[in-house]
């Protein structure tokens, strides 16, 4: 469906986008769908729409900041931030997620927006409001040519990176006991209790597994936008929450397709649009939101009907 | 007896508000901002009150309401001439307008309730998650509009030479105003409905209640409430387009959760705790002396404690500082008469 969206759109557009646009898209498509893997995947086990995933992943790009600062090499400092990530997100979950779990939903988003802050404040006390450079992987940035066109590694290794990780996830989830687990909690997390899935177990895999991902992110992202202030993926986070909800978000699949699709078709409309009519471009997506929570509340790529609540 | 709860469920939160005032009016000016500051506070969070609290529905998007009543204050009283310097753009009847501090006050209040019907009027039908979510699209939408559209505002200029009405006592009878209001809709026939809803929803629909109907009216009223507020913030502070988006929707949901979401003395206490423990900290932030020592915390620390107090209230007591109840004296009677 995605796709068919694309070739829609770029016909729509005309020769204005080339290919070099194209595939940078595809790039800034890839990272969004690893975010919108993460979002969705503790949504799945744990009804709980984490707010401070972009937090997460601002903690991992300063940790590469950090090490690219004092001359680590590159390996040592995607280390760190793999450390960083998983250590914070596994605390978040013991310290915030675990205690709240049988509170409703909205209780829950409120904890997450205050973690968000939590963390974002804690950056700026530590780091200041002009943040810090991420340089050590600067030279992805660089293109290489294929064929007639220069298309930059970073999107290459974005794509690449994004179908592994994707691939390796589907995996887990068939594959596995504990991706059954997972995926009988995401279905109904009581039953899966009462059927022996060991509720601690199953949400401290997700938030691993999202912890993760927010790292590999913080890699792909800090290349792209190298200078990392407090509140770095702050913006891509709320843009991808609005393409998880629009994909759909009760289900992997779609809330992934989501998250690529919006993260495609802002980086088309960024790069082919002037900003005079770019500008609107958040109108234009939450405007997409709540029409669809409106009139498809399961999702654009969901078929049949999720239970919303409606009144 | 009912009447005497009834009227202790309004005095105390006045009571609490004119103390802060009166306080307010005794400290040295530069400390009466933080004051102000704490009493516009009040009126935003109690608006937001006025329909997270009845209705028990989350909104993620009052502060859009309260933008535009900032932008609606702002624009209609900055005076003709100065207009043109940083708000070049503007419709012509824009322009050529200028109304007084009340008026513009009460036409940010209803610019906001018209705008806040709108909205509710699709949005009014979702719940839980999905109302969430919604009500953030339409805080990322009205930013976003209010921030590159310069035909109705300054777009990302700040609001400069708009009268600074908003003085001790401006601020003390707005947020008295809101309060009342608050009570009277949380006492009528219709408050009394939209909380049947929130306890039990299926039961208030067999007895005839409209949740729709009733979430409507609470979120344009609301939306009114804060359309005020905003309009008394902006004959505050000389503001910008981000002083009403994310890190206030934050602070006074913080401010709502922490005194407890379900009383109007919830809000109220909430409002003005955290604006005092903000206000402490930023001056600490600068070197604070406390009992003959200088207490020093950098810069940046308020955020951090009023975020971390938030959580916590979440995870230990999710009701809130009050337990999201009206002060009464029931327990204490309650003891003496044992007794």
């Amino acid at each position: 469906m995605s796709c068919l969206l694309a070739s829609g759109l770029s016909d729509f557009l005309g020769d204005a986008v080339d290919l070099q646009v194209q595939v940078d898209a595809i790039g800034l498509g890839a990272i969004f769908a690893l975010m919108a893997v993460g979002i969705g995947l503790v949504f799945g086990v744990l009804r709980l729409v984490n707010f401070a995933y972009g937090q997460l992943i601002m903690a991992g790009a300063f940790a590469l900041a950090f090490a690219s600062d004092r001359g680590w090499p590159v390996w040592g400092g995607i280390a760190l931030c793999f450390v960083v990530v998983i250590v914070l997100s596994l605390a978040m979950e013991r310290a915030v997620f675990r205690p709240l779990r049988t509170q409703s939903p909205a209780v829950m988003l409120i904890a997450t927006f205050a973690v968000a802050f939590l963390l974002q404040s804690i950056a700026l006390l530590w780091f200041g409001p002009l943040g810090k450079t991420a340089a050590s992987l600067a030279e992805l940035n660089r293109p290489v040519t294929i064929g007639e066109v220069d298309i930059r590694k970073i999107a290459i290794v974005s794509i690449v990176t994004a179908a592994v990780c994707l691939g390796l996830l589907m995996l887990l989830l068939n594959r596995t006991s504990l991706g059954l687990h997972m995926r009988a909690a995401a279905m109904d997390f009581q039953t899966a209790r009462l059927v022996g899935v060991r509720a601690n177990l199953v949400s401290a895999a997700a938030v691993l597994i999202a912890g993760v991902l927010a790292a590999i992110v913080a890699v792909l992202l800090t290349v792209q936008f190298p200078t990392v202030t407090p509140t770095f993926a702050l913006r891509e986070t709320i843009i991808v929450l609005a393409g998880v909800v629009v994909g759909g978000m009760t289900r992997l699949l779609p809330a992934t397709l989501g998250g690529f699709a919006i993260g495609y078709v802002s980086g088309l409309l960024g790069g082919a649009l002037p900003t005079a009519q770019s500008q609107y471009l958040p109108t234009f997506v939450f405007g997409l939101v709540i029409l669809v929570l409106l009139v498809r509340p399961g999702g654009l790529f969901l078929r049949g009907r999720a239970a919303v609540e409606r009144v | 007896m009912r009447a005497a709860r009834g009227a202790l469920e309004l005095a105390a939160p006045v009571a609490l508000v004119t103390g802060a005032a009166l306080l307010g009016a005794l400290v040295s000016r530069s400390t009466e901002i933080y004051f102000i500051n704490a009493l516009v506070a009040v009126s935003m969070v109690v608006a937001i009150y006025v329909f997270v609290g009845n209705s028990g529905v989350l909104s993620f998007g009052h502060i859009s309401f309260v933008a535009v009543g900032v932008w609606t204050a702002g624009v209609l009283s900055v005076p003709e001439q100065e207009k043109p310097a940083f708000m070049p753009y503007l419709f012509d009847f824009l322009s050529d307008t200028t109304v007084g501090n009340i008026p513009s006050l009460l036409a940010a209040g209803l610019v906001a309730a018209a705008f806040a019907l709108l909205v509710g009027l699709p949005l009014m039908r979702l719940s839980g998650l999905a109302a969430g979510i919604a009500t953030f699209a339409v805080l990322e939408i009205t930013n976003n509009i209010l921030r590159y559209y310069e035909r109705v505002g300054p777009g990302l200029n700040t609001f400069s030479s708009v009268p600074e009405t908003t003085d001790l006592r401006q601020a003390a009878i707005g947020a008295l105003v809101v309060i009342v209001a608050a009570f009277a809709y949380q006492r009528s026939r219709f408050g009394r409905q939209l909380r049947a809803t929130r306890e039990d929803p299926a039961a208030a629909r067999a007895v005839g209640v409209s949740i729709y109907r009733q979430r409507l009216g609470a979120f344009a009223l609301s939306g009114f409430l804060a359309g005020l507020a905003g309009g008394l913030y902006v004959h505050f502070l000389p503001i910008n387009v981000d002083a009403v988006y994310l890190d206030l929707t934050f602070i006074t949901l913080a401010m709502l959760v922490i005194g407890g979401t379900t009383s109007l003395w919830g809000a109220v206490v909430g409002a003005l705790a955290v604006s005092a423990l903000d206000s402490v900290l930023a001056n600490a932030e600068n070197g604070l002396e406390l009992l003959g020592r200088t207490l020093e915390v950098p810069a940046g620390t308020r955020i951090v404690v009023v975020s971390a107090l938030m959580a916590l209230v979440l995870i230990l007591r999710p009701s809130g500082l009050t337990g999201g109840r009206e002060l009464s004296f029931d327990p204490l009677w309650r003891k003496l008469r044992a007794s």
